[in-house]
């Protein structure tokens, strides 16, 4: 699935400036894609725009070129999985029950899970390597366990393009690298991936294309290598930061500098 | 417990309760004489006892304590709270402001129909009031103004009362009271049949809403990213729930802690997909429910029927909030 953002402006009433001031971006089949920027730059706000929740006052979000407010809610959620930023469960709930509800955009209302949905549904719990939760409470996991739950059951609905905010964020190395394993695997095998991420030098690593915002403005689009300058980040994020190249992939790496000793007077 | 067995053992309960329930009061009667009278034939004393007394006061507990227990689990299923309850919309005070003053303007003792049609209509008020203020604020309807202004609206009416009670002789202040304890004593097939007629329908429509409503158990944003029409749905849902108690407390008064206990239960046991759970506590509240309307009226005086749902239930829900506690 492609995912386009064509000059896209957000105003969120009341608010002093726009939240998205002309973005645009695409991702296709195939590609990881990050979207990355300071806290406030619109991160989560292009991705609730892409899926058309949020309001736009100009430019155009499309979805496999129709735009996403035109696609029929079941429809949608049948072609985009989404990971949205949190989630509180209100409810004691088993792990395979909530990856099951991955499967609701593709049941009727009175219709029960069919040898495909159970199909679908253990390869996604499989694909996460959470198949030996199935059983336990998603209230008692891990906050690891948690966000590898929440991405089995976006696969749960066998989409077209995964859509996630921060999956990673507050995660330790181990569970950062599983999960980004995982989605960069996701991509290889043909699904789009949109990931709002805060981790630059692993999103360097892993996504095919990145975007950067600063203040609902793209400061830079590309290849990690285009955005990835120490200009760029260092302007954008408001710190100086040196720019080497990671040991085991080449890929670009921040280093955000000390400020130099004071001098004595 | 599976879910099987506890709908096997629930059904059997019930059918035992209403038996019971026909069985017993001022006059014991036996299964046979019970039999012989729904076959069609039996004493005429007891055929009155039966078939004009007993058993609509018995099926409008099975209908009350259903819808309540129903009711309840759909709020907590919407409002996403576990202690949401059927009256939490400002229902029970609306139902009351209309009852009171009913009550407090003498017109109980010349027509059947004023009370419930006065309950039912101050019922209606305050679901409207709470939904105008809860929708006014924007497009989509949030459940915390919801329930705010379900409190604001219910203290608002608890207000009102105090008042025309406090300009109302003893008389009527005692004729309220005991009617906001709930009873199914007023019980008659014109009861029974109205209530059923809204009752068992809506129960229907909440059971076909099962599914987007366990969506809602992870969040509205989630529920709506995976497909489900969430603001149709809470609408829908809140609306017919709240209805049923409104059909609930114009017949039968304020009967507390069916709506809360009974689905919390029902959770516990068997977990909480809606599609067991709704009709399950439906079944456990018309079992509930017929149980205690026998012990209230098995003493020398009656007693109100909240008041024994509440000896009943605020223990079990003690001992659960207490299990529930000690095992996270």
């Amino acid at each position: 699935m492609r995912i386009e953002a064509r000059d896209l402006v957000v105003n969120y009433p009341g608010a002093p400036r726009p939240a998205l001031d002309g973005v645009s971006m695409s991702a296709s089949a195939g590609c990881l894609y990050a979207v990355l920027g300071p806290n406030g730059s619109g991160k989560s706000t292009l991705m609730r725009a892409l899926l058309g929740v949020a309001p736009l006052s100009a430019g155009a979000a499309l979805l496999d070129g129709r735009t996403s407010a035109a696609w029929d809610r079941r429809a949608l959620a049948q072609a985009v999985g989404v990971v949205a930023q949190s989630e509180s469960i209100a409810f004691p709930l088993s792990v395979r029950q909530m990856v099951g509800m991955g499967r609701y955009p593709h049941l009727g209302p009175l219709e029960s899970e069919g040898d495909a949905d159970r199909a679908a549904v253990s390869s996604a719990l499989e694909a996460c390597d959470v198949s030996a939760l199935a059983h336990r409470d998603v209230t008692m996991l891990s906050g690891g366990e948690f966000q590898r739950v929440r991405i089995a059951r976006a696969l749960a609905q066998e989409p077209q393009a995964l859509v996630l905010d921060e999956p990673t964020s507050s995660l330790d190395i181990r569970h950062q690298m599983g999960i980004l394993e995982l989605l960069r695997r996701s991509a290889d095998s043909g699904l789009t991936v949109v990931l709002v991420t805060h981790g630059l030098d692993l999103a360097a690593r892993y996504a095919d294309r990145m975007l950067l915002l600063a203040g609902g403005h793209v400061a830079a689009e590309g290849t990690p290598d285009e955005v990835m300058t120490e200009d760029t980040i260092s302007s954008v994020y408001g710190w100086p930061v040196a720019i080497t190249s990671d040991p085991e992939s080449g890929a670009p790496r921040v280093t955000p500098r000390r400020p130099p000793p004071r001098a004595e007077p | 417990m599976n879910r099987t067995m506890l709908g096997t053992v629930l059904i059997a309960a019930l059918s035992t309760s209403i038996m019971l329930g026909v069985r017993f009061g001022s006059v014991p009667i036996s299964t046979a004489d019970v039999l012989a009278i729904l076959a069609g034939g039996g004493d005429s004393v007891l055929r009155d006892i039966v078939l004009n007394l007993r058993l609509p006061r018995v099926l409008l507990g099975v209908i009350v304590g259903g819808g309540l227990a129903l009711s309840g689990a759909t709020f907590q299923a919407l409002l996403r709270n576990p202690l949401a309850e059927p009256y939490i919309l400002g229902i029970s005070g609306g139902a009351s402001l209309g009852a009171v003053s009913v009550i407090a303007l003498g017109w109980v003792s010349q027509t059947s129909w004023a009370l419930p049609l006065a309950a039912f209509a101050g019922a209606l008020l305050a679901i409207g009031l709470v939904f105008r203020v809860a929708t006014s604020t924007g497009r989509a309807m949030d459940v915390r103004v919801l329930l705010l202004s379900g409190v604001v609206i219910a203290s608002f009416f608890a207000a009102c009362i105090a008042f025309i009670l406090s300009i109302s002789p003893a008389r009527t202040v005692q004729t309220a009271v005991l009617w906001s304890m709930g009873s199914l004593a007023g019980a008659g097939w014109g009861s029974v049949i109205l209530a059923a007629a809204y009752t068992l329908p809506a129960a229907v429509a909440l059971a076909a809403l099962a599914r987007p409503l366990n969506l809602m158990a992870i969040g509205e944003e989630t529920a709506y990213y995976l497909g489900a029409n969430v603001e149709g749905v809470k609408r829908t849902g809140l609306v017919i729930a709240a209805l049923i108690t409104a059909a609930g407390v114009s017949v039968a008064g304020i009967i507390g802690f069916v709506g809360l206990v009974v689905p919390h239960t029902i959770r516990l046991l068997i977990g909480s997909d809606n599609r067991v759970l709704l009709p399950l506590s439906f079944l456990g509240g018309a079992t509930f429910l017929t149980l205690a309307d026998l012990v209230a009226r098995l003493g020398p005086t009656e007693i109100p029927i909240g008041v024994i749902t509440a000896f009943v239930g605020v223990p079990i829900f003690l001992v659960l909030l207490r299990r529930s506690l000690t095992s996270t």
